[in-house]
């Protein structure tokens, strides 16, 4: 693992195909498109720089292993594995339609996704599983599972935290998209999360904190695997639900999005820093 | 009247009732506002929810929670059966997206097995009304009734005027010789469609609204069954615990037997994408239904089916 990062335009150009193919996703029935803009960089960069993922090693039992929890966010990992050669960027074009398995939560029928999810707080289970058997066989993987700040509502998530501490799952990293919604509001005005560093750390896990959306930052967090021997690696990405749409950047009421034609032609120049766009179709579609 | 506007009336009008919600507000969009500390979100928290509600009933509230089906009805299933179930408290759980109304979302978020768990459940009542109309004029007995319930919400408009509700009995729509369809919940617009093609076809067709899946209506299913030259089970759940069951399970009782086609998902869950896409794949369209039932391809026309707007 390389200290300094090297390749950051790389990243911020990946990054910005990425969220096209979600803008693109977010029609004709629509899709979650704020939190999957939130994890996108997250998603890229673990995809790109530290995770032993790549098409031609998905069935190797010691490569490392990424778990999408909240799931809701899959856009961002379609349009990952589209621009990193996992799937074909064709089958983009299928979203929704019979014909695929491209809806609106992750399932194996996509090479690359290792659990189907939806139903909140359910991976870091699994993900705990699977890294209790990389520590029995002596393996060196990473397990990452990616949830949801709102996701950790669900007690599971907290059951995994303290046995994944029991069993000193230090190959183990969770990582909490901190983008500070819930569906339908700020977490902080319905559950509240903070101080969600201390509440990891109390559970005995070794926490860092960063901005999910700097990607020197990102590295920096990731470089310092393991955080401490024996420990649950947790990150907190903060990070914007929207980010990369100055339109619905932090807005309650974008959370599903089904936009129309009109809107998803601004929305791709917005992205570009090239217009505003003026939203038209109905909000919080909540599905 | 719509669901939140009966609600809202329920509730401003009895101080008992609470509303509560696991952070799914499509159904209750305006009650925070109208009700104060009466409405409860509780957050992405199924379970605990069920809980609290149960410790609510002890106090004498009638709580009326809101989730997603598969999540009301699976992932708080234990909650409900031990903590709303075995005291026989009123915790009224609306279910909401149950069956192919999840649409697009994919395995996680079909209930399809919900009227079988819920029913297993002593002291639970169970019902899935036909359309918003039907589903405003069950639910005042529903929320009276001093049992837990389980509704699967059905939001969706019908040009069908329904019959008043009449506690655990059905509504029959038509009665047939040759053919009688059971069904509840979406599917019943889709009945109505494919009633209209085998009346075309020349056959007598019967329609019934189940409404109520437990307490159910036996003279009902024993009725249809004895009458009609076949009676089919129509629903958007698995074959296994669901209106198929229900209908063996009344024979069996009575010694009786009957012809019965079950259209129903077998083993499996649905194909996800939006909900018309859904009924043309898994052959659940009115037309599609009618041709099951005929044995043969007919010149008739499906309607439009009407995606689901879950829009405030």
């Amino acid at each position: 693992m390389q200290s300094v990062i090297t390749q950051p335009k790389q990243l911020e150009a990946t990054a910005l195909k990425v969220r096209e193919h979600i803008i693109k996703l977010s029609t004709d029935g629509g899709c979650f498109v704020g939190a999957s803009l939130s994890a996108t960089d997250l998603i890229v960069y673990l995809y790109s720089e530290f995770l032993n993922i790549h098409k031609d090693n998905l069935d190797d039992p010691d490569r490392d292993y990424l778990f999408l929890s909240k799931g809701h966010d899959v856009p961002a990992l379609y349009g990952t594995f589209a621009e990193l050669g996992l799937l074909e960027k064709d089958r983009l074009k299928n979203h929704l339609s019979t014909e695929d398995h491209i809806y609106w939560h992750p399932n194996t029928k996509i090479p690359g996704i290792e659990f189907h999810s939806g139903s909140l707080g359910h991976l870091p289970s699994v993900a705990l599983g699977v890294a209790m058997d990389i520590k029995i066989k002596g393996g060196t993987n990473k397990v990452i599972c990616i949830m949801g700040d709102g996701e950790l509502n669900e007690g599971t998530c907290w059951e995994a935290v303290l046995v994944a501490n029991a069993y000193k799952l230090d190959n183990l990293i969770f990582v909490i998209d901190r983008n500070h919604f819930q569906a339908n509001m700020p977490t902080e005005d319905l559950i509240p999360l903070e101080p969600l560093h201390d509440k990891f750390a109390a559970f005995g896990a070794a926490v860092k904190r960063i901005d999910g959306h700097s990607f020197e930052a990102l590295h920096e967090a990731f470089s310092a695997y393991p955080f401490q021997t024996g420990k649950l690696n947790v990150v907190i990405a903060d990070t914007v639900r929207g980010k990369g749409l100055p339109s619905i950047e932090r807005r309650a009421d974008r959370w599903f999005c089904n936009f129309n034609a009109t809107e998803v032609e601004d929305l791709l120049k917005e992205l570009h820093g090239e217009a505003v766009t003026q939203l038209t179709s109905e909000t919080l579609v909540v599905r | 009247m719509s669901y939140e506007e009966l609600l809202t009336q329920t509730a401003l009008s009895d101080e008992r009732v609470i509303v509560m919600t696991a952070e799914n507000r499509a159904l209750v969009r305006n009650i925070p506002g109208k009700l104060g500390n009466r409405f409860i979100d509780t957050g992405i928290t199924e379970q605990t929810m069920i809980g609290a509600a149960a410790g609510l009933a002890l106090r004498g509230r009638i709580p009326v929670v809101h989730a997603l089906a598969s999540f009301l009805s699976m992932r708080a299933f234990e909650f409900v059966r031990t903590d709303a179930g075995i005291p026989n408290l009123p915790v009224k759980l609306s279910s909401f997206i149950p069956g192919f109304l999840s649409d697009g979302n994919g395995p996680t978020h079909q209930a399809i097995e919900d009227i079988s768990l819920m029913r297993g459940i002593p002291n639970m009542t169970v019902f899935a009304p036909a359309d918003e109309q039907d589903l405003v004029e069950m639910l005042p007995q529903i929320w009276a009734c001093p049992n837990p319930s389980y509704v699967r919400i059905n939001t969706r408009k019908t040009d069908h005027h329904h019959t008043p509700y009449q506690w655990g009995k059905a509504e029959v729509v038509s009665k047939g010789e040759d053919v009688t369809i059971l069904t509840y919940g979406l599917l019943f617009e889709q009945a109505l469609i494919a009633v209209e093609i085998l009346k075309n076809e020349g056959l007598s067709v019967g329609l019934v609204n189940m409404r109520s899946l437990k307490p159910v209506d036996e003279q009902a299913i024993l009725e249809a069954t004895q009458t009609s030259g076949l009676t089919v089970t129509l629903e958007d759940h698995f074959l296994t615990g669901g209106l198929y069951s229900i209908v063996a399970e009344v024979l069996l009782k009575n010694q009786l037997t009957a012809k019965v086609l079950p259209l129903a998902l077998n083993e499996k869950w649905f194909k996800p994408a939006l909900l018309p896409n859904v009924l043309e794949y898994e052959g659940f369209t009115g037309k599609q239904i009618a041709e099951k039932i005929l044995g043969y391809k007919t010149g008739s026309v499906q309607p439009k089916i009407a995606v689901p707007q879950f829009s405030e």
